[in-house]
Formats: structure tokens, C-alpha cells, sequence
């Protein structure tokens, strides 16, 4: 799934940057200030949701687009990741086209 | 993006709206169908006009213009349809119909049906009373208002704190601006006073009037990550009123949009969904239209399935059970599996037989009153499901049924009369299930069939008929090729290409005619149909080193004969006791020329029917039964003479598929020449052919 969404916003020209789980995004996130940030939900070690938590607790993401995967039975999670501070979300399984379209959207 | 992709959505609709107008006039006409039916008619046409309108066909906009004209005036109650007006009406149905194919296939537009249809319609336009005529330019002026994109009002109110979720209300104002004509008006009433102000709140708010056929799931799409975050409604505009922004704010303007492509796109996109949307309110979003080679494709791969199914199944039975259980289990889910999917995938290519029956209330109308008879058309089972390409090829076969039935089943209404029956005929159209089978049947409570005349005309065109033949077989005669009883040709039927086509056809799709009739009573024309011909339960027969399909429908039985149970009469034939009965033997591996590999076995015969015949058919071995996806030899080869097609085993061999039909025809013309037609050298290469996939495989 990382590899997919990686390989195609790539392909649609972003520079992307890959952490295997929360904590590891967490740490690239502290170095360096994305546009935006993509995650799954399940992750080892800190799943998707703490990991918006936490990054919109940091200044420098306060107002930064945060979306997560979602799948379309977790409508639960997708409040619960709104709570966090999540921007939106995108239901699995998705296109790489519907992908670029949606990170076009927030990124304007 | 390409407009011209769109046409042919266009076209197929049209053409399902010119059906819904047909069946609603007819409806109206009849005195049926309350006061909706106007309403549907209505909406098809202005469905057309629509869409016409949009891909530039003129003169199938002009026509529908007046015609909606019209309707919209007997719609208001301005103006009563009656029996003139509906047949103008449905002339100009007709013209529409004309002009379609003209656009669609590049036809030549026939002028002389459009003027008349035209004409016809300005007639009743002007024509009426003056009370009528003075609300003609109004009522004309009315549906070019009505036809004004609907809209919607939306006004968003973003909770302070939308920006700390990183949404940005810019982005949905910039999307919505992409779905239709966005006006914008922002409301700044809350905003406080600069030095209190924190700009990183929300403190707009904005009035939004999308103009356009926009889905309202496609707007609450766009506000769904904030709908937690804002105050949200959406409103439909009211009667398409010219969307005059409200009171603008400086803010205000029309929101530029910098992906110009896309937005000049988008009206393109947004035009077959406003033809669509009038037209199919029930229908919603539950459907979607899909390309009929996509299904196809689709049934392919799921017969390819089926076949990787079947091979693993034949290659696991080696396995022993107790080491390889959870595999055994598996392959056992996934033989249910597939098989509910190939089930789910056929159902997607059936459809009612109604599209098929729903051209007839016409029709019938039609041919009765040129024939001056008075008929009612009764149709039952529409709602039978069929496949698709059935349903196309058994439209022509029952259009001359039906044409049959009102012609030459039916009598004149003197007659009717005379012999103390109701004055209008009745003509019914029936579809049911029964057993694998669809049964349609034609029927009429006509004079029935004419057991001694058609024994003549038989005679008199040199058709062979048995020996003291039953009704059936008598029945059976006007299938022949050749064979019309019709004492007078009229130009509905009697012209020849009769029967013995309806026979052929349905033949062709795997299908059965008879007829049962009583003279005084009416005449039934029953036609027994597979419900899918892509998919075939097959008995595996092994003859001679090859494996041959016989289709499961037509095998009776099979049994072990003893050696006196077979004759041999008149040179090479043989005969077969079967209990009381004899019926003919063949040798399969005779049949298709191959070589005698049975010693000491035993033989086995399978005892077949097909079109009233019994045949036994001497194999090797019975190997068992499954379900085989039946490929088209013609296609992929070309036609032999008894092979129905072929399909490819478990094992990756092909298997031809035994047309029995052709079998037992050719035991009944003559017998002794059956194993020159099945050519050798051709049966060879075919077996040649599956060897070569086999070694592939």
C-alpha cells in the first residue's frame, strides 16, 4: 500500500518521503516540514490516528492536510481520526488517479 | 474530452424514451394508464429534446419542441388527447425514431415522413380552439423555462476552527466551481473587530448557488471531511429561477477557476446526466450502464475460471485426502465460489423478456387496424428473465408469430360473430420458466389450424408427410420449408420466408417450436428456450480416445444393450430396442471418423432426443457430468457439421460438443450416407487442433 501511494504520487510529480509507521514518521516529520502527509490507519508501534494527534500538535502542521486511509466499513475510525485533527480521508481500495486527484485537491 | 462518447448513451436512451412515449400514447389511447401516464410521456420526450438539444441534433430538438409542446398543453389540461392526436403523436414518434437512426447510423433522413409527422403536429397545434391557440405561445414559451439547468442553494458556515484540521474552505468553493456555475456570495457579518481578530479562525461564511444538473451527493461529497465542522444545507433552487446572486458582499464575485480545461469540460459531461436524469427518476443511481462487450469479456474470464476450477478439481483428486486436507478444503470453497460467481456473472447478462414484448401493444394496434380486426393484446411473465443476446434474436421469430396469429389465426370480425365469439380476438404473449427452459408462447383464440388443408397443401407442394400422422405431426408441416396456407397474401404475412424460418431460427438458439391448436379454439405457438447459451450441463462421453460433450437436455438415458437387442436392417443401419421401441443406432466414433478402439468392452449407448426424434448413440464410456463453457467453433474455426462447439476440459483438452439436432436430421434423410458427410478430414484436423492445445496445456 506505502509503495502504491508513493509510486503515484511520485509519478504525479510530488516528492515523496516513506516512514514504515508512526513513530518513524514522526521522527522525518520533526526534520523536515511536508505539505502534506498520507497514512494508513493500522501501523505497528503507533497507528495513524496518534500519529495526526501528534503531528497537529506541532506547530509547524497545524494547518497542514493530514489524510489517512481509511477503509469503508471504519466509519468510526474516520471520526475518531477528525477528532485527531485529521484534514479528511480516503476509503480503500482506491485508484492512483483518484489519489493524485484528492492530494491535488488539498494541496490546490 | 470527447463528446462524441456520449452519443451513444444518447441514442440508447432515446430510444428507451421513444418506447416509454409509445407505451404511455398507447396506454392514454386505451383509456388506461391514469393521469401520469401524460406525465412520463412528457418527461421522455423532453428527455430528448434535451439531449438532442445538447449534441446538436436540430431536427430531433424542432420535432420533440413541438411535441412537447403539445403534451405540455394536454399535461396542464389545456387540451384532451384524443384518438387523431394520439395517432399524430405517435407519428411523430415514429419520425423520431427515423431521425436517430439517421444520426446515429448516417442514414438518409426520409423528409417526406418528417414534414408529414410535422405537419400533423402544427395542425393540432394551431388548429385548435382559439381558447387553446392563445395559450400556444405561452405554453411553447414554457418548456424552454422548464429546461433551464435546476440548481442548488448551499450556505456554509465553517466552525472557528476548520482551519486546524488543515480543510480550507477555498478548496471546496474551487471544487463545487467545477461540479456546475458557482455564485458566490460570503457572508462577513461575524467577522469581530480587527484587533480581536485571530486569523487563524474561521469566520466567513458563504451563500452558494450552484446552477447545473449537479447529484446532490456529488455537493455533500465535497463538504464530507467538514460536516463535522460546519453548519451545512442544501437546498434545491426553486423552479430553476434565474439565479440572481443575493445580496453580494464585495467578496462576491464568480470564482475564477484555474483548471480551464476541466471547466469547459464539465457542462459536456454534465448534459447526458441532465437527459438522463427527467427520464429515469426510479431508477436513480441504483444502475449503471456498462458496454455489452465488457460484460461479455467479463463472462469470458469467469468461464476461463470455471476451467481452472475444473483442472485443479481433476488434479487435487490425486491427492491423498488425509495429507493434503486443508488444500481439499480450500479447492472445495473455491469450486462453490466459482460457481456462485459464474451464477451472479450470467444473471448480469439477463434482462426481462419484457424488452422484447414491449414492442407488440404497437404493433398489434397497428396490423389490426390495417386488417380491419378488432384485437386485444394480452402479454403475462414479462418480468422472465432471459439472456440478453436471446432475447434480441427471438424478437424477429416472434414478430411473425404474432403477425401469424392476427392475420391467419384470427378471424374477421363477421366471422368471430357468426360463430358466437366475442368480437375482438385475443392474441396473448406468455413467458414462463420451466425446468432450464424460458417457454414463450404466441396464442390466439382464433379458428385454429385446418388439419385436412394443410394435409392438402402438403400434398400439393410435395412435402412428405407420415404415415397416418398425429395433430402434432400434422402441425409439425407448416415448419416445412415452403409451406404458406395463407389463401390470400396479405403484406403482413403469407410472403414466403414463413415458418420454416421461425423454426431455424429458434433452432439456432438452441430452441424448440410446436404448435398446439384446436380447430374453432385458437392456435398456441410454443417456443422452449435455454436460459443462457453460453453455459451447458454436459454428459463427458469418451469415444474413441476422444472426449465428446452430448448437451445434458437432450440425453433420455443410457444403457448397457444386450447384442440381441440390436438389429442391423437394410445394409449398415442398426437398430436399438429400447424396452417396446426401436429407435436408431449410431457409432459416435463412426460419426466423427475415428478409429474403433472398443475390443471386448461392452458398448454403452446413451439414448438422446431432439425435436421429437429418439437416437441411441454408441460410446466407448461415460466419463460424467459437468458444466462446460461452450466456445463457438464457427468463430474460432469454422462450422462442422455435428459439432454444436467445443469447450476445453480440467485437463486443458478441447471437447467437441455433439449437436445432436443435426444427428438425428441426418438419420432421417438418409441413413447410409451419414459417414461421407462427416467428412474425416475435417473431424481430423479439429482433433489434430485440440492435441496441439493439449501439449500446450
Amino acid at each position: 500500500m506505502r509503495q502504491m501511494v508513493a509510486f503515484a504520487l511520485s509519478g504525479g510529480g510530488y516528492n515523496v518521503k516513506e516512514a514504515e509507521d508512526g513513530i518513524a514518521a514522526l521522527e522525518v516529520a520533526k526534520t523536515q516540514k511536508f505539505d502534506a502527509v498520507i497514512t494508513d490507519v493500522n501501523m505497528p508501534r503507533m497507528d495513524g490516528i496518534e500519529l495526526i494527534r501528534q503531528l497537529r500538535a506541532m506547530p509547524s502542521y497545524k494547518f497542514t492536510p493530514l489524510l489517512m486511509l481509511t477503509t469503508e466499513s471504519g466509519a468510526d475510525k474516520k471520526s475518531e481520526g477528525k477528532a485527531a485533527g485529521a484534514t479528511g480521508w480516503l476509503v480503500k481500495p482506491f485508484d492512483p488517479e483518484q489519489l493524485l486527484a484528492t492530494v491535488r485537491k488539498v494541496l490546490g | 474530452m470527447d463528446i462524441t462518447r456520449f452519443h451513444a448513451t444518447f441514442f440508447e436512451e432515446s430510444r428507451e424514451n421513444l418506447a416509454a412515449m409509445e407505451a404511455g400514447l398507447l396506454d392514454m389511447e386505451s383509456g388506461g394508464g391514469g393521469g401520469d401516464t401524460i406525465h412520463v410521456v412528457f418527461r421522455a420526450a423532453h428527455s430528448i429534446k434535451g439531449g438532442s438539444a445538447t449534441f446538436g441534433f436540430t431536427a430531433i430538438a424542432d420535432l420533440t419542441h413541438l411535441l412537447e409542446t403539445l403534451l405540455d398543453e394536454a399535461r396542464s389540461g389545456k387540451r384532451t388527447l384524443d384518438g387523431v392526436a394520439i395517432s399524430a403523436l405517435l407519428g411523430s414518434v415514429d419520425a423520431l425514431r427515423m431521425l436517430l437512426a439517421a444520426a446515429e447510423h448516417g442514414d438518409a433522413i426520409d423528409q417526406a415522413m418528417l414534414a408529414r409527422a410535422r405537419a400533423e403536429l402544427e395542425r393540432l397545434l394551431s388548429g385548435a380552439s382559439d381558447e387553446a391557440a392563445t395559450q400556444a405561445a405561452p405554453a411553447a414559451a414554457k418548456p424552454a423555462a422548464s429546461a433551464e439547468p435546476q440548481g442548488w442553494s448551499i450556505s456554509f458556515e465553517p466552525e472557528r476552527s476548520l482551519f486546524l484540521s488543515g480543510n480550507d474552505p477555498l478548496r471546496m468553493l474551487r471544487e463545487l466551481g467545477q461540479l456546475g456555475e458557482l455564485k458566490v456570495a460570503c457572508r462577513d457579518d461575524a467577522l469581530p473587530p480587527f484587533n480581536e481578530l485571530d486569523p487563524f479562525e474561521a469566520w466567513l461564511a458563504w451563500d452558494l448557488q450552484l446552477i447545473g444538473n449537479v447529484k446532490r451527493s456529488a455537493i455533500e461529497d465535497t463538504f464530507a471531511w467538514v460536516e463535522d465542522q460546519c453548519t451545512l444545507s442544501i437546498e434545491p433552487l426553486a423552479d430553476g429561477a434565474p439565479a440572481a446572486a443575493p445580496a453580494a458582499s464585495a467578496v462576491a464575485a464568480a470564482l475564477p477557476v484555474p483548471e480551464a480545461p476541466v471547466a469547459a469540460a464539465t457542462p459536456a459531461a454534465a448534459a447526458p446526466a441532465a437527459a438522463t436524469g427527467a427520464g429515469r427518476h426510479d431508477a436513480g443511481e441504483t444502475t449503471i450502464r456498462v458496454a455489452v462487450d465488457k460484460v461479455d469479456a467479463l463472462i469470458n474470464l469467469v468461464g476461463e475460471l470455471v476451467i481452472t476450477q475444473a483442472m485443479l478439481a481433476q488434479r487435487s483428486a490425486e491427492l491423498d485426502p488425509g495429507l493434503h486436507e486443508q488444500l481439499l478444503a480450500g479447492l472445495g470453497q473455491l469450486d462453490r465460489n466459482t460457481r456462485d460467481l459464474q451464477e451472479a456473472v450470467m444473471s448480469v447478462r439477463m434482462l426481462p423478456v419484457d424488452f422484447a414484448f414491449s414492442r407488440f401493444p404497437r404493433m398489434v394496434r397497428d396490423i389490426a387496424s390495417r386488417l380491419g380486426k378488432k384485437v386485444n393484446l394480452k402479454t403475462s411473465g414479462e418480468g422472465t428473465e432471459l439472456d440478453k443476446g436471446v432475447i434480441e434474436k427471438i424478437v424477429d421469430p416472434l414478430v411473425h408469430l404474432v403477425r401469424n396469429a392476427i392475420d391467419h389465426g384470427l378471424e374477421t370480425t363477421e366471422q368471430r360473430i357468426a360463430a358466437g365469439k366475442p368480437e375482438a380476438g385475443t392474441v396473448t404473449l406468455s413467458a414462463a420458466h420451466q425446468g432450464g427452459h424460458i417457454i414463450i408462447e404466441v396464442g390466439d383464440d382464433g379458428r385454429g389450424l385446418d388439419r385436412e388443408r394443410i394435409l392438402a397443401k402438403a400434398a400439393e407442394r410435395g412435402i412428405a408427410v407420415p404415415e397416418n400422422p398425429t395433430d402434432a405431426q400434422v402441425w409439425d408441416l407448416v415448419f416445412a420449408p415452403g409451406f404458406s396456407t395463407a389463401e390470400a397474401l396479405t403484406d403482413l404475412s403469407g410472403r414466403g420466408v414463413g415458418m420454416d424460418v421461425v423454426r431455424k431460427n429458434i433452432n439456432a438458439l438452441g430452441g424448440q417450436v410446436e404448435i398446439r391448436s384446436r380447430q374453432g379454439e385458437g392456435t398456441t405457438v410454443s417456443i422452449r428456450l435455454p436460459l443462457t447459451m453460453a453455459i451447458l450441463d454436459g454428459m463427458t462421453v469418451a469415444v474413441g480416445g476422444e472426449v465428446f460433450i452430448l448437451p445434458l437436455n437432450v440425453v433420455v438415458e443410457s444403457l448397457q444393450p444386450a447384442a440381441d437387442h440390436i438389429k442391423t436392417v437394410a445394409g449398415d443401419s442398426r437398430l436399438l430396442r429400447v424396452r417396446e421401441d426401436y429407435v436408431p443406432l449410431l457409432d459416435l466414433a463412426d460419426q466423427y471418423g475415428l478409429p474403433a478402439t472398443r475390443t471386448d468392452a461392452q458398448p454403452i449407448a446413451v439414448v438422446v432426443e431432439s425435436q421429437g426424434q429418439r437416437l441411441a448413440l454408441e460410446v466407448d464410456e461415460l466419463l460424467g457430468q459437468q458444466q462446460v463453457v461452450v466456445k463457438n467453433l464457427e468463430r474460432n474455426y469454422r462450422r462442422i457439421a455435428g459439432v454444436a462447439g467445443a469447450t476445453i476440459l480440467g485437463d486443458g483438452r478441447v471437447a467437441l460438443i455433439v449437436d445432436v439436432g443435426s444427428l438425428s436430421t441426418k438419420t432421417q434423410a438418409a441413413p447410409a450416407t451419414i459417414t461421407e458427410e462427416y467428412l474425416q478430414g475435417e473431424m481430423a484436423k479439429v482433433i489434430e487442433l485440440s492435441k496441439r492445445v493439449r501439449k500446450v496445456a
